[in-house]
């Protein structure tokens, strides 16, 4: 076991590029558009702030388990994953060609806090267009798999990419929400979002409950090769369907039923003992093999 | 401009929609027919309910009225800000409803919105900025953020973003922004029936389904880089 733990590599603490170099097969990895190739954001040298070459976001292809996948990771250490404009048009670029090349999948490493500010305009655009070329790439039949574990999570426009996604593959030290909590506590005060209430705000937003809840398909290890065994296992069983509605309207229903269950909730702990766990203040406490096993088997 | 006078400026020949707890639902006859009407008004911040409410209405379109066109009529201020909206995933609501907006227009449904009053962030992105055009009225308020909070947030002067705002389309409000960048088709001086009429006619003879915007925005002069950096990373050569 200590062997075990030696050996793991923190997704979280990662950079974009270790990830995508742990996440896929040995050497397979070539990046489109490299650093030496582009140039920084024009738009936050206007405000005299640094660029970076990639800006933030690695895109490229490369082969999972053997099958060639085409992949963008977000680097959270540059401005927080933001969108602007370069960065999203890499990622529309990526998905338009997943149109066009049908590889197994994308990997969509999402660490982003959404739109970049200092591009508002062009980022939340662009995060409309990866919203309309995610669902273009799996309506060609191109499954889209978002992994979430980095250290800014997946929020705004890039909570709502996540889960247009045909899955999303989490860690517990992940967070998926829209609004993050700072957000929320600046206009609705500190009674309504502690935002330095570390605990409270996994138990919010974070892997478990959203393994929990049913919004992730896979919760695995804080371990890069945890992620490529959890991305790798989903597209083993997944065929991407094609859009429709019966789906659509099932969705629909799943998602009423949810909002009238809990609607009167507001901590995880709440929500998990209503699904049926008996002690819902020890949730936090286990590892992810066992927690997998309580909600395997808790009522459907 | 009230939500009533704006219903019957833009379908004088009748309609039938109604206004409840900020969600706008209904019909309307056009000279394209009849459309499907849906929306929300008086700022609102999108929940789970109102985008629930919404995309079922637009499953129930396409089940029920193959290909009819749908008319969305924009004005929120934004998501829901709280914890018990984000307990549950807001995100994922707001993906369920722009995922509808996208498989009906799949199926051949024409949709257009008009931004009323105002389009803020994840509310704009869950229906709004979903259609195949987007127009709004000339007082129309789109954005992220006003420049003051934006000041605050990135600790950039205000004066500064003020100033930069003049020449430069990529961070300030306002709906001529996004339509620089390709994502406002055009802005209306008032809400019209002949404007919406011809719009309608307009997106029922273009090709639909692709995304045109980043083409638009880099015709237009307001987006330069974003067209050519997807077509670049499309050209790239393949991995190994």
């Amino acid at each position: 076991m200590n062997a075990l733990l030696s050996r793991r590599r923190s997704y979280f603490e990662a950079t974009a590029r270790a990830r995508v170099a742990g996440l896929l097969d040995p050497g397979s990895f070539a990046e489109f558009l490299p650093p030496a190739e582009s140039a920084p954001s024009p738009h936050l040298a206007n405000l005299d702030l640094p660029g970076a070459f990639d800006d933030g976001v690695v895109v490229g292809g490369g082969r999972l388990a053997g099958a060639p996948v085409l992949v963008a990771a977000q680097e959270g250490q540059f401005m927080g994953g933001a969108v602007g404009e370069i960065h999203g048009a890499k990622i529309v670029g990526l998905l338009r060609r997943a149109v066009r090349e049908k590889p197994a999948a994308v990997l969509l490493l999402v660490d982003s806090g959404g739109v970049r500010l200092h591009e508002a305009n062009a980022g939340l655009i662009a995060i409309s267009e990866i919203m309309r070329a995610v669902l273009d790439a799996r309506a060609a039949g191109v499954p889209v798999l978002a992994l979430v574990g980095g250290s800014c999570g997946a929020f705004g426009g890039m909570g709502i990419v996540t889960r247009l996604c045909s899955g999303v593959v989490m860690s517990e030290e992940g967070r998926l929400s829209l609004s993050g909590p700072e957000v929320i506590e600046t206009v609705a005060g500190v009674e309504e979002f502690d935002s330095r209430d570390r605990a409270l705000v996994w138990r919010v937003t974070g892997g478990k409950h959203r393994y929990l809840t049913g919004d992730c398909a896979d919760l695995v290890e804080d371990d890069i090769a945890a992620f490529r065994q959890g991305a790798t296992d989903f597209l083993a069983k997944w065929r991407e369907p094609a859009p429709d509605l019966t789906r659509l309207r099932a969705d629909q229903v799943r998602l009423e039923t949810r909002l009238t269950r809990f609607a009167r909730h507001r901590d995880g702990l709440d929500v998990w003992a209503e699904l049926g766990i008996p002690r819902p203040e020890e949730v936090p406490l286990l590892d992810r093999d066992t927690l997998v096993a309580l909600k395997e088997g808790l009522p459907a | 401009m009230n939500i009533d006078s704006i219903l019957d400026a833009l379908f004088p020949r009748g309609h039938a929609v109604t206004v409840a707890d900020q969600v706008i639902a209904g019909e309307a006859t056009t000279a394209a027919g009849t459309v499907t009407v849906l929306g929300t008004t008086d700022a609102a911040a999108i929940d789970h309910r109102i985008a629930l409410t919404l995309a079922r209405r637009v499953i129930d379109t396409a089940e029920l009225h193959p290909g009819r066109p749908i008319v969305f009529l924009v004005d929120t201020s934004g998501q829901a800000l709280s914890r018990q909206q984000e307990l549950l995933g807001l995100n994922g609501s707001l993906a369920h409803l722009a995922q509808c907006v996208d498989a009906a227009r799949r199926r051949g449904h024409p949709i257009l919105s008009l931004v009323t009053a105002n389009a803020v962030s994840g509310g704009f992105l869950s229906f709004g900025l979903m259609a195949d055009r987007v127009y709004a009225l000339a007082d129309a308020q789109v954005r992220v953020m006003d420049l003051k909070a934006m000041a605050r947030v990135t600790k950039i002067d205000h004066e500064r973003l003020v100033a930069l705002a003049a020449s430069s389309p990529i961070f300030a409000p306002g709906a001529d922004n996004y339509q620089r960048m390709g994502a406002i088709e055009a802005i209306w001086d008032r809400p019209d029936a002949a404007r919406l009429d011809s719009a309608l006619a307009e997106l029922a003879a273009a090709p639909r389904g692709e995304d045109r915007r980043m083409a638009l925005g880099w015709e237009r002069g307001g987006r330069s880089l974003a067209a050519a950096t997807a077509a670049a990373v499309m050209a790239a050569p393949p991995a190994a």
